[in-house]
């Protein structure tokens, strides 16, 4: 139970190199034990939820180093739930990812499933780490394989990878020369012991452009509006499974690396007076809400609008940040289980459909609702849910977020939240009402243009796709459902520092 | 309040959910779908009946759930007013169960498992709006209720279908967004304390303006449901929904739980003095007045007549908007009452209205001239309930308008009785007409065959739901102590008033 902060990362770690050698060897091998790594994984990051909750936080010395000068890794509650959330959605994908692989890009799949372990990992070793240069190398293992899995699939997909990567290396080393800045300035890498150290030098210049490094940095991985740009793109070309994978933990883990930096290290108080860069990704939220969901409307290709959708759903986690008291953050919180739920969902329904007819314009969709019942059904609960439709989980992070706002007086984030409601309504519903369609046809003297013949042909993918599918929509509305237990066990110790 | 710990509330809810899971299961399998949509309905009746000892005792009958967020707990209450819509929509729900079966086979209408299963949900959420004991549940419920009736209207799947849902969906939208701030909002203010409470819970010392601005907020929540004019449009529009849809959701549930918005709204949130003191009442009322008016003119000039029955409904909504914004005892009583009687004489008119369809594809009030001969059962009742909206004595129309009625002349506002006499006039003015031609005319709707009804499960309903306006005329409290229940809910809010 002790090892339980080292055994997540490194299961995940050997898990990718089985898996690339069994995969060489034969190539369902590989997949199959990619499923087992990420089912261990999962269970022991279930366990670390457990165990956090009934001993308290789990510290970990690395290799029996005493921190701070040796790497320390720490479960409490918020690193525990995160991992939880890595590792069951990475497992849901990856059951996923072995029939929807073959269909997509059957050359490749022996390398992809090792690198969606690899990145998993990277994600993990990036929750549990507590110290500042451990967690630029896990984001460094986490990036590197994204841009490797972020080449596979459409043609644009390996020059969508390429600016990717270069834009995410620049990211990379801002946040390394932060954390070069804040080393230079106390001599630690440890946080709690940067922590402990940095409030005396908090006016020091090395200090401020230390934080402003590591926030230039961690925005730019987690797609803070208006450092998006690279984000449409790679979300738009990839493989399904991958950008199934992508899309709801990466941004999520930086901005959770940003919480936890903002929080643990500096203090909100850093955060808002010395520093006031608390309104500034506030705002740089708002502008992400409205931008991100404006852009969606106009989209037609159905993966182009998750994108942009997501460019908005980070933004509510920023959000919460921004506003710095106990309620918004607890809803920006929240919101990172919730958004990565709802888009895994999204993005394998949208997979699914993609196995079954290749379309992806969502003009013709048209009466696909009724041919694969199952996936469109998953579709429209987690749509539902972006839209923030109670009782799903979509509304409860929207919920707390709006009571931060009222209560810190924000009035023009109440609206910004209630603009986004209805912009992510239109663009859902457009998809929604299409899906539903089913005209009577010209024989009843309606002359409405009919299904595509792809969607005539279509139907629910495979169970080994669908079944992943369902899960997550199941789980929109668990969240949903028991967020007040995930509120009052895990997010609350999590945002005491902060004012109410 | 003496409170009583029962499943029964919660059951209520939950068993017309079974049901649309079961429904879903059986989608194959047509009569032993709807043989369970049948089952949930009586269920469901008998569980909301078997309280009503228990709210004529003065009791209320409570069960709280865990929490739906930290503070808030998914809390259920039954008192009389939430009782009181209920009842009403559960009884009425197993006639239309009836109604349905014989209208969506006789109209030959697809997808009949969504339908029937989206209706057993839109009837949970009903339940669940009715007896939500915070602010909280009752908007869960309330959103649940907006969006699943979405898929009932574009369930024609028609481009007029289409256009008509999007109306629909962004009045929806508007409403369940206003709402969502003000229940915020007022979240805030009262420290997550959203307890509904007779009276009233909000504290006068947050401030005039504030209060006006949450007013304003909760009013723009509910009066799109409601169909309070200038929110009504999306109303007319979903007429385009499958006729039992039209008859339950938009004549009883759905317009109904922004009428019952309003009663908690007033009477359980803001409490009728704090309402005096910040004058928002006397505004409310004039719009429910203007509404009233200008929805008969409005239906005069249908010539589409579930169109026409649409702008009744919203005409009638506003009686009892204005009657609970009155305050005073009888109006209170008065409105809470025609929740029920309203209900009642609507269903009834709207089942006419599909059954005519159905059996002869007639939509307009001009092709009905002679159709008395053929349907004399059906138009009978269609005439019963005429003459019953406009408040007829000796129909159940006439009871809730002489009560409210009086009411204005308690409140010392003469002038809304006037309004009310006046439209009790339009009401006979679009609704008999109609009448008169299928009775009174000769024309082709006549038919040659002589008598030729619709199919019985639907002549049955609309019969049942006839005799029941008549009844409810007759004897008010003759049929589940509708009455009583009424005038307890109406009690409460006063007694709860006072200080």
């Amino acid at each position: 139970m002790t090892h339980l902060p080292a055994i997540l990362p490194v299961t995940l770690l050997i898990g990718a190199l089985l898996s690339l050698l069994a995969g060489l060897w034969r190539p369902r091998a590989g997949h199959f034990v990619a499923v087992a790594a990420s089912a261990v994984a999962a269970a022991a990051a279930l366990l670390a939820v457990a165990a956090v909750l009934r001993h308290g936080e789990i510290r970990y010395a690395m290799g029996n180093w005493p921190p701070p000068l040796g790497i320390e890794y720490v479960l409490d509650t918020l690193s525990a739930y995160l991992i939880a959330i890595i590792t069951v959605i990475g497992l849901l994908v990856m059951i996923y990812a072995g029939r929807s692989l073959t269909l997509e890009v059957p050359r490749r799949k022996v390398f992809v499933s090792p690198a969606m372990l690899m990145l998993l990992a990277g994600l993990v070793g990036m929750t549990v780490t507590a110290d500042a240069f451990n967690l630029y190398v896990f984001l460094e293992i986490a990036s590197l394989a994204a841009y490797a899995l972020l080449s596979v699939g459409d043609r644009p997909a390996p020059l969508a990878a390429l600016r990717y990567l270069i834009i995410g290396s620049v990211a990379g080393s801002f946040y390394l020369l932060g954390v070069g800045f804040l080393y230079f300035a106390t001599g630690t890498l440890n946080m709690a012991d940067l922590a402990a150290r940095l409030p005396e030098l908090y006016h020091t210049r090395a200090v401020i452009a230390g934080a402003v490094l590591i926030i230039a940095g961690l925005g730019l991985k987690m797609a803070l509006f208006p450092l998006h740009l690279w984000l449409p793109d790679v979300y738009t070309f990839g493989a399904s499974s991958v950008t199934g994978l992508i899309a709801p933990l990466m941004t999520k883990v930086a901005a959770y690396a940003l919480i936890r930096l903002v929080i643990g290290v500096f203090s909100p108080a850093f955060f808002t007076e010395t520093l006031p860069f608390a309104p500034v990704i506030a705002w740089m939220a708002a502008g992400g809400i409205v931008f991100g969901s404006a852009m969606a409307v106009a989209q037609t290709d159905v993966r182009r609008m998750l994108a942009y959708s997501s460019v908005s759903q980070i933004a509510f986690i920023a959000l919460g940040l921004g506003l710095a008291n106990k309620l918004a953050l607890i809803g920006g919180l929240l919101h990172i289980l919730n958004h990565a739920v709802m888009k895994a969902c999204l993005f394998l329904a949208v997979g699914g459909v993609r196995a079954r007819t290749g379309l992806v314009d969502v003009r013709r969709w048209r009466g696909l609702g009724w041919r694969a019942p199952w996936t469109m059904a998953a579709f429209t609960v987690a749509a539902l849910a972006m839209i923030g439709v109670p009782p799903t989980a979509g509304f409860f992070s929207k919920w707390y977020l709006l009571l931060g706002s009222v209560a810190a007086g924000a009035w023009v984030f109440v609206v910004v939240i209630v603009a986004s409601s209805v912009l992510t309504a239109i663009y859902f519903f457009k998809v929604i009402e299409l899906v539903y369609d089913d005209p009577p046809g010209k024989d009843k003297g309606e002359q409405a243009p009919g299904p595509e013949p792809e969607v005539l042909a279509a139907g629910d993918p495979p169970a080994s796709m669908l079944l992943p599918i369902l899960a997550l929509a199941v789980l929109v509305l668990l969240a949903g459902v028991f967020n007040a237990w995930i509120v009052t066990h895990l997010l609350e110790p999590a945002v005491r520092p902060l004012a109410s | 309040m003496d409170a009583v710990l029962s499943l029964r509330p919660l059951l209520a809810i939950l068993v017309s959910l079974g049901a649309a899971v079961l429904i879903i299961a059986c989608g194959r399998r047509p009569n032993l779908r709807e043989g369970w949509t049948l089952l949930a309905s009586l269920l469901k009746f008998g569980l909301v009946a078997s309280m009503v000892p228990w709210v004529l005792q003065g009791r209320s009958v409570e069960w709280a759930l865990p929490a739906l967020a930290p503070g808030v707990a998914l809390a259920l209450r039954v008192d009389a007013a939430g009782l009181l819509f209920a009842l009403s929509a559960s009884f009425l729900w197993i006639l239309t169960s009836f109604y349905s079966i014989g209208y969506m086979r006789g109209a030959h209408e697809r997808h009949q498992t969504r339908f029937f299963a989206l209706l057993a949900l839109c009837l949970s959420a009903t339940m669940g709006i009715a007896f939500a004991a915070n602010l909280l549940t009752f908007f869960l419920f309330y959103e649940i209720l907006s969006f699943a009736t979405y898929f009932l209207v574009v369930h024609k799947g028609t481009a007029k279908a289409i256009s008509s849902g999007r109306k629909y969906l962004a009045f929806a939208l508007l409403g369940g967004l206003s709402l969502l701030v003000a229940v915020v909002w007022t979240a805030v203010l009262q420290q997550g304390a959203i307890d509904f409470r007779p009276g009233g819970f909000l504290d006068a010392a947050i401030g005039r303006g504030t209060l006006q601005a949450l007013f304003a907020l909760f009013a723009l929540g509910f009066g799109v449901k409601a169909g309070v004019m200038p929110l009504h449009s999306w109303l007319p529009a979903a007429m385009v929904a499958p006729t039992p849809v039209s008859a339950l959701l938009h004549a009883v549930a759905v317009v109904k739980a922004g009428v019952f918005g309003f009663v908690r709204l007033i009477g359980f949130i803001f409490g009728p003095e704090l309402l005096h003191q910040t004058g928002l009442f006397i505004i409310l009322a004039w719009t429910a007045g203007a509404t009233i008016v200008l929805a008969s003119l409005l239906a005069m000039r249908q010539d589409d007549l579930k169109a026409r029955l649409a702008y009744s409904t919203v005409g009638h909504l506003s009686y009892i908007v204005l009657a609970t914004a009155l305050l005073t005892p009888t109006a209170l009583l008065g409105g809470a009452f025609h929740i029920v009687t309203h209900a009642a004489m609507k269903i009834t008119l709207f089942f006419c209205a599909g059954a005519i369809y159905v059996h002869t594809g007639l939509t307009r009030v001009s092709q009905l001239d002679g159709l008395g001969r053929r349907m004399p059962v059906t138009m009978g009742a269609f005439a019963i309930g005429a003459i019953g909206l406009a408040g007829i004595p000796g129909t159940a129309g006439f009871v809730s308008k002489l009560l409210i009625a009086r009411g204005t002349l308690e409140a010392g506002q003469p002038v809304f009785l006037g309004i009310l006499l006046l439209s009790g006039l339009l009401n006979a003015g679009y609704l008999f007409p109609v009448v008169t031609r299928a009775f009174f005319r000769d024309g082709p709707a006549a038919g040659g065959k002589g008598c030729d009804e619709a199919s019985w499960l639907m002549v049955g309903a609309l019969v049942v739901t006839g005799g029941l306006s008549l009844l409810l005329g007759l004897y008010p409290d003759g049929l589940f102590h509708f009455f009583s229940v009424a005038g307890r809910a109406a009690g409460a809010i006063v007694a709860g008033g006072a200080p």
